[in-house]
């Protein structure tokens, strides 16, 4: 009994004994393995395989499957659609939080489970209402048909079900951060004379520009990458209306696998690129609270 | 609209811009959507929703759904607990690694998983003999929606474990007790509530997952065919009244969700605001 109680005091020179606040180091051990032997199998392999499959028959085949005509349309309009999309939603990420986050109105609520929305909706059901109110038999079809426009089987409604998709990335990063930042220094700068564009500039957008760049990063992603609205409104039209998502779908659905993953290795560059800068910019916005 | 007078400008600026938007992205094209399912009369609306094949869906939807959102409860609380609790080599580069299926558009995953669980894949090949079909099976897409929806649980997780610490868990010890009972009774009480929102945040995201499902799924009607599917193959039709129907159905399971995550996400914020103020 007495060299228990001995041991216990003696505890910092000797190996920790197993207690209650901790795992003992096999329980440990085996934890860890399992996590990364799970993370392994269900997320590293996944990524190899996407170059493993894009690289089988060799550099060159690779490079013929990227540089087909069509997957270089196919990149042009998911690169268009991006550069059209991704603006708007950090447009609209902005203004929603700078409301969301500094004033108080009745419904500001309701409001911000509607920004939340889109996430929620499946993205098949989010290119569905876009034909329902586009489409040729939608609300506005006919008057549209009459004067020519086409949304629906065209680039603006890719534009539309992408905006639908993305439209919560910015905004639901800005909103914790502006609310942790607090309205004391952009106070301070109206009081000290500051227009609202010279705050704006000079005091909010600084402090939360990590945050921004991160939203901006995720919609971007999703905007490239986003398949099932897209799939809806597209219309697959090759050369005109494929995204390079849409693009992969094609040739896996043809069997020309190796070109498939080829088309697909460059959206997996955007991934890792996507991650890469989130972890980056994760420890950027961690430092600055 | 009543605001509190503040100093701090661009209330109708940033009003117009955000309705402008909700308007036109949001509500005009959900106020489509009831429309369309308006305009439907209540006896077609039925047939189509209760139809076998559409029952088969749900069905399928939401067991396959439910699944992965329970493998997802399981292996994404191992991995938070270890990226937060063990130090190991390598760490930040797994921990970045947890993102990856937000990252990676999901027709990439479908095509990728279907290769690897394909009867010749990586994975397929060594599970072939031991009579585990995955690919083209319910098994396939568990599977794709478990990796849709590990990210949820793992994010939603990692910053309570971080925030608890360990001191509840070393007064436990002191108190004397056992290692499961700490965790039994000091441990899971207190990751609950995220615990949950995670689990209900991939099940509503695996509901309406559309692209890495359709790959693996091999889509037969009434065994392999998603809800999500369904909606697409009667857009294809030109069937938008059937669409709708569906989506009707399954939006409605999304709104429900949605009000579950917000409940317990309430119940997570009170909970950890109740301990710092004991």
């Amino acid at each position: 009994m007495s060299a228990i109680v001995a041991a216990r005091r003696a505890q910092p020179l000797t190996p920790p004994a197993p207690s209650a606040s901790e795992d003992s180091r096999p329980v440990r051990l085996a934890l860890t393995g399992a996590a990364l032997v799970f993370l392994g199998l269900f997320l590293f392999v996944p990524l190899l395989a996407v170059f493993a499959e894009a690289l089988s028959k060799g550099g060159e085949a690779w490079v013929a499957a990227v540089s087909e005509p069509e997957a270089r349309a196919a990149l042009w309009l998911t690169l268009k659609v991006a550069a059209l999309s991704v603006p708007l939603v950090t447009v609209f990420g902005v203004a929603a939080a700078w409301l969301i986050a500094r004033f108080d109105f009745r419904g500001r609520r309701l409001l911000l489970a509607l920004i939340d929305l889109p996430f929620a909706v499946s993205p098949v059901i989010a290119g569905l209402v876009f034909v329902l109110l586009f489409g040729r038999q939608g609300l506005f079809g006919p008057a549209l048909a009459e004067h020519g426009v086409k949304v629906i089987f065209a680039v603006p409604g890719i534009v539309l079900a992408t905006l639908f998709v993305t439209l919560p990335f910015v905004a639901r990063e800005l909103i914790p951060l502006l609310e942790s930042e607090g309205r004391d220094e952009e106070e301070a700068a109206r009081t000290l004379g500051a227009s609202g564009l010279q705050m704006f500039w000079r005091v909010t957008l600084p402090n939360i520009r990590f945050g921004l760049l991160y939203g901006v990063i995720l919609a971007n992603a999703r905007a490239m990458g986003e398949f099932g609205a897209v799939s809806v409104v597209s219309g697959h039209i090759r050369g005109l209306t494929n995204t390079l998502p849409l693009h992969v779908e094609i040739l896996y659905n043809e069997y020309r696998f190796q070109a498939a993953f080829a088309v697909a290795s460059l959206l997996a560059f955007l991934a890792i690129g996507t991650l890469v800068a989130k972890a980056l910019l994760e420890r950027r916005i961690g430092g600055s609270r | 609209m009543l605001r509190r007078q503040s100093v701090l400008p661009g209330f109708s600026l940033s009003l117009g811009v955000t309705s402008a938007f909700i308007g036109l992205l949001v509500l005009l094209p959900l106020a489509a959507l009831a429309a369309k399912a308006a305009s439907l009369r209540p006896a077609a609306f039925w047939a189509t929703v209760s139809d076998p094949r559409a029952l088969a869906a749900y069905r399928l939807s939401f067991g396959a759904s439910l699944a992965a959102a329970a493998l997802n409860g399981v292996f994404g609380l191992l991995v938070a607990w270890v990226l937060v609790r063990q130090p190991f080599p390598g760490k930040r580069l797994v921990d970045a690694l947890v993102d990856l299926p937000f990252a990676l558009p999901t027709a990439v995953a479908g095509i990728t998983l279907t290769t690897l669980y394909g009867p010749n894949g990586w994975i397929g090949r060594h599970l072939e003999p031991l009579g585990l079909r995955v690919a083209f099976t319910e098994l396939g897409i568990t599977v794709a929606l478990t990796f849709i929806g590990l990210p949820f649980v793992v994010r939603t997780l990692q910053p309570v474990i971080e925030e608890m610490g360990t001191d509840a868990e070393e007064a436990a010890a002191s108190l004397g007790a056992g290692r499961a009972q700490t965790l039994w009774r000091v441990v899971l009480p207190t990751l609950l509530p995220a615990w949950l929102t995670g689990v209900t945040l991939a099940l509503s995201r695996a509901l309406g997952e559309y692209g890495s499902v359709v790959f693996i799924a091999g889509n037969m009607p009434m065994k392999t065919e998603i809800a999500p599917l369904l909606i697409m193959t009667k857009l294809e039709q030109y069937d938008y009244a059937g669409a709708t129907a569906i989506a009707l159905v399954m939006l409605f399971a999304s709104l429900l969700l949605l009000l579950a995550i917000g409940t317990l996400q309430a119940w997570s914020v009170r909970r950890s605001l109740g301990e710092a103020a004991s």
